[in-house]
């Protein structure tokens, strides 16, 4: 926990001011901008109500909704590998590390645990979706400020990761690979080899992406000072993963509070910070988190060990009775399953706790007194997904 | 053209009748080639990308598929749209690109009239455009295009003067305000004596080209000042009610005006339709001026397209500051070193 | 692999190793860090706490009456609990709407006498009421959360709003308001937030009919019906 930097408290400060200028008598008539809810900057289906005093933001209001699919609700009549292919569906870029924490709030609830080589697996995959989700963030970051090339190189080098998880779970998007107890199936022949190739592409695609977009003045005059939000704010908000980090917060589940059955602790990385907060630093350490990620898995793919995928479980499974949260390190930050269990085929309750919910919770307060640029450039490097909103 | 008319000695009308029907015939003509090489192909290169691969060979006719399926699409005006001037903006835009192409020398005769102020015509006729954007913005009744049409306008004012400042330099060293009359000096002064490619004035005017190519992509909205018609953030502005033929005319006046601006920086600071070593006076550039200025537009065209790929774009208020607190003190001092140049030398 | 450093890089933490202690790896019988939360929040809020248990080295749960429900918020922040991870509620009414076609509901519009009603069963630290409120809150420099969980009685579903302690709780607050039903008090935004302002009902009650399960009966019974002959748990992992 760091103390909070400059730029973090001259934003609140501006907060104050633009409270104080808000409620002033002479306001002249604003307009009431409705972003959404099909809005290229929406990337889904989030409308924004904005108010406006010529450009400048005097209040944003994000109405969700448009794609919300009750899964907490759904949970309740589906067994837990249902709801396994069900949960996919949330975060749908990242879909693996969806399934992670709630299989493991299963297991603990089971007093099982997954093989070494399950869990090292499961560690690869989960870094691989984190790097599918993030590099794509990058790429479609810089769409958004206008610099469309960087969303072509993201979605070329993309396709690199995407293989990979294809080849070991048969599903580009929603693998639907994670089981209680294990994974579904081991690894294709020559998979570690291909993948090493492909974590040197995403590597050299992060260095390319350094030049052409982080690097760039414009981008850096577009991102730099916007949207700052200052730690304090962003704790009590439960803003989370790169979000957090990027106002100085060092914390991540991964190392912190790292859940049994993954396998963190045997690699060897680092947690990115960046003081100021604003919409530049969570860009960047959400680049360095991609290194990170392929970092991890390069580690990791050394060191796999052999033995089974799958534990002995059950073929009909039963979770008893009992309750457990667990959260891990999602791409978009903190995801976590609260489950309820009754003893029964089905969970009681599932109280999904998704990322962007929170994340995106903070626009009225960040965006007040931004410009409609600076709100794209806000809600770009918040970002978030609309599955991950709306559940 | 005067010339070549004026053998066959046609009635004014007639002659008048060809002028039009060139220009017209032109200017989507060039919409054309831009659109294909620049948007479709040098793009997808740039991004990795193919490109256009179906119609035509190698897809070159892509463009005038798109055309076509534009033209097939009913012509839809919003529901408070203010009808006539929502319908005429599209041609008020076009109608400022087409004059851009009156001045334009593609050699020393084929030109459709070749003005004394040939520098001023253009560079005033091209802020005409913003007069169709607005209108466009007004009349749609959207939000999102008022809120384009003001940035647009605030953005052309704001980078029509660095523009002109920026070819100050060059009239002031050519001496005189004919776009020909550029070509010819710089085809005929010699540096230092040394007259071997002739004299453009990008070796001098360096600073004055770079503005004047920042001011065209402000001009022309393309990013990085593309936030009038900024897809991301107010959804193309002024253009998002148009449909069809009518946004068919906004695209053809965008990339002919682009490739007026290129020619425009071709014949101020490379020389326009004229080579180095052949005298300007020659028959020769009948047939070699159109080429010349054609590969030369080119080049100034691949400039304005390479970055318009690769920057991400600014906010107004940023692209303000540029202009008014780098860009125009720039050119001014430019102006008073190239002044002070002329006459000391 | 190169790496640029920009002028205002973040520090960075220190490595994970091997050798990083996890909760996990300790569990010990009796966690005292845990102990030593719940004895403190015990002496700020008094009477108040009304239920607690502890899962040793994995986490805290700690049931309040609903007069401390803002009170646990601010306990929980002034102990470093700054950290807001979700709001939400239980509704502990065993379903009506089983997972089968004979459930509860079944019966009745089949004519087929009703099943024993099951008891209700309240989880972790208890609970007296058909709804609880859940909510979540976590230490990052403990690195230790608290799930606390409060009653409401059925005939006034009110608490405190921790909206003015825990500013992420306010788009949860409208969360629980329309799919449980409740309201908060001193909420500053109190409308819905995913439904139609003017949809009827509360969809995340039990008693709130999934229609498209009651319509189409449950296709995933098939897998889950246990062989003939074959005991539920026999099975064995793939």
């Amino acid at each position: 926990m760091t103390a909070i930097s400059d730029p973090q408290s001259v934003a609140a400060l501006a907060a104050e001011a633009v409270d104080n200028r808000v409620n002033l008598d002479f306001e002249t008539e604003g307009m009431t901008l409705n972003m959404g809810p099909q809005h290229p900057a929406t990337h889904g289906t989030l409308r924004i109500i904005a108010r406006l005093d010529g450009e400048q933001v005097i209040s944003a209001e994000p109405m969700c909704g448009y794609m919300h699919r009750g899964y907490e609700k759904l949970t309740e009549v589906r067994t837990y590998p249902q709801i396994n292919a069900l949960i996919n569906r949330i975060d749908w870029l990242g879909s693996f590390a969806n399934e992670v924490p709630f299989i493991l709030a299963a297991e603990k609830l089971m007093g099982v645990e997954a093989p070494p080589r399950a869990q090292w697996i499961r560690t690869i995959l989960f870094e691989m979706s984190r790097i599918a989700n993030i590099s794509l963030f990058l790429g479609d970051f810089g769409l958004q400020l206008g610099g469309m090339t960087a969303g072509f190189y993201a979605f070329r080098d993309r396709e690199w990761v995407l293989n990979q998880i294809e080849s070991a779970t048969g599903g580009r998007f929603h693998p639907n690979f994670d089981r209680i107890g294990g994974l579904k199936d081991d690894l294709p022949k020559g998979w570690i080899e291909s993948s090493h190739t492909a974590m040197d592409k995403l590597l050299a695609f992060c260095d390319e992406l350094e030049d052409l977009l982080v690097g760039n003045e414009i981008f850096q005059a577009r991102t730099r000072g916007i949207g700052v939000i200052p730690a304090e704010i962003a704790l009590s908000y439960g803003l989370s993963g790169a979000n957090l980090r990027a106002s100085g917060v060092d914390w991540d589940l991964r190392r912190d509070n790292c859940p049994p059955g993954l396998v963190y602790d045997k690699a060897d990385w680092k947690v990115w910070t960046h003081p100021d907060g604003d919409c530049f630093a969570r860009t960047w350490v959400r680049l360095q988190e991609t290194r990170e990620a392929a970092k991890i898995v390069k580690q990791l793919l050394d060191t796999i060990p052999s033995g089974p995928v799958m534990a002995k479980v059950p073929r009909i499974i039963k979770v008893p009775e009992g309750e457990a949260y667990v959260a891990t390190e999602n791409p978009l930050g903190e995801m976590g399953y609260y489950v309820v269990s009754k003893g029964d085929l089905v969970p009681f309750r599932v109280k999904i706790r998704s990322a962007s919910f929170n994340n995106i919770s903070v626009v009225p307060w960040v965006a007040r007194g931004a410009y409609v640029p600076d709100l794209i450039s806000i809600l770009g490097s918040l970002y978030f997904i609309l599955g991950d909103i709306d559940r | 053209m005067t010339l070549l008319l004026a053998s066959f000695a046609p009635p004014y009308w007639l002659s008048t009748l060809i002028k039009v029907l060139v220009v017209s015939a032109v200017v989507p003509t060039t919409a054309l080639i831009l659109g294909m090489v620049f948007l479709f192909k040098i793009m997808s290169w740039m991004q990795s990308r193919l490109g256009p691969q179906e119609a035509g060979p190698r897809g070159t006719l892509q463009l005038l598929a798109d055309g076509v399926k534009f033209l097939q699409k009913e012509d839809i005006a919003p529901n408070g749209a203010d009808l006539w001037v929502f319908k005429v903006a599209p041609l008020v835009v076009l109608m400022s690109t087409l004059l851009l192409y009156v001045a334009l020398p593609a050699s020393m005769h084929l030109v459709v009239a070749d003005l004394d102020v040939g520098v001023f015509f253009v560079l005033a006729i091209s802020s005409l455009s913003v007069i169709g954007v607005l209108m466009a913005g007004w009349s749609s009744a959207s939000k999102y295009s008022l809120m384009g049409a003001l940035r647009a306008a605030g953005q052309l004012i704001a980078y029509e003067l660095p523009m002109v400042l920026a070819v100050i330099g060059v009239v002031i060293q050519a001496g005189t305000m004919s776009l020909n009359g550029i070509v010819v000096a710089q085809n005929e002064s010699a540096i230092f004596g040394w007259s071997g490619i002739g004299y453009p004035y990008i070796l001098t005017q360096f600073l004055g080209f770079f503005i004047f190519i920042a001011a065209v992509q402000a001009e022309l909205t393309q990013p990085p000042f593309d936030m009038p018609v900024a897809e991301s953030e107010i959804v193309s502005g002024y253009q998002v009610e148009y449909t069809g033929f009518r946004f068919l005319i906004f695209f053809l006046a965008e990339f002919a005006t682009a490739f007026a601006f290129a020619a425009i920086a071709a014949v101020l600071f490379l020389g326009g339709w004229a080579v180095p070593w052949l005298p300007v006076s020659s028959d020769w550039y009948y047939v070699l001026g159109p080429i010349v200025l054609f590969a030369k537009v080119m080049i100034v065209a691949f400039i304005i397209f390479w970055v318009r790929f690769t920057y991400p774009r600014f906010r107004e208020d940023q692209l303000q500051s540029l202009a008014w607190k780098v860009l125009i003190p720039l050119a001014l001092v430019n102006i008073v070193v190239t002044a002070v140049l002329k006459v000391v030398l | 692999m190169r790496t640029k450093i920009w002028p205002s890089v973040g520090r960075v933490s220190q490595l994970s190793s091997a050798d990083t202690e996890t909760l996990e790896e300790a569990a010990p019988a009796i966690d005292e860090a845990r102990e030593a939360v719940l004895a403190e929040i015990t002496a700020r809020l008094g009477e108040g706490v009304v239920g607690s248990h502890i899962r040793p080295g994995d986490d805290l749960w700690i049931r309040v009456d609903r007069a401390n429900w803002v009170a646990a918020a601010e306990a929980a922040k002034a102990m470093g609990y700054r950290f807001f991870d979700f709001l939400s509620a239980i509704d502990w009414l065993p379903s009506p709407f089983g997972r089968d076609m004979d459930s509860q509901e079944d019966r009745v519009v089949s004519g087929t006498p009703a099943k024993e009603p099951e008891a209700m069963v309240q989880g972790y630290a208890g609970g007296e009421t058909r709804f609880q409120l859940l909510a979540r809150v976590y230490s990052i420099s403990a690195g230790m959360g608290i799930t606390f969980k409060c009653d409401l009685p059925d005939d006034d579903l009110t608490a405190g709003t921790w909206s003015n302690v825990y500013a992420g709780a306010n788009w949860h607050e409208r969360e629980a308001r329309e799919m449980f039903g409740f309201s908060f008090d001193g909420h500053p935004n109190m409308i819905n937030l995913y439904l139609p302002a003017d949809f009827v009902g509360h969809p995340l009650r039990k008693d709130f009919p999934l229609l498209a399960r009651r319509v189409r009966p449950w296709p995933g019974i098939v897998d889950v019906e246990p062989m003939p002959g074959v005991a539920d748990e026999e099975g064995e992992g793939e």
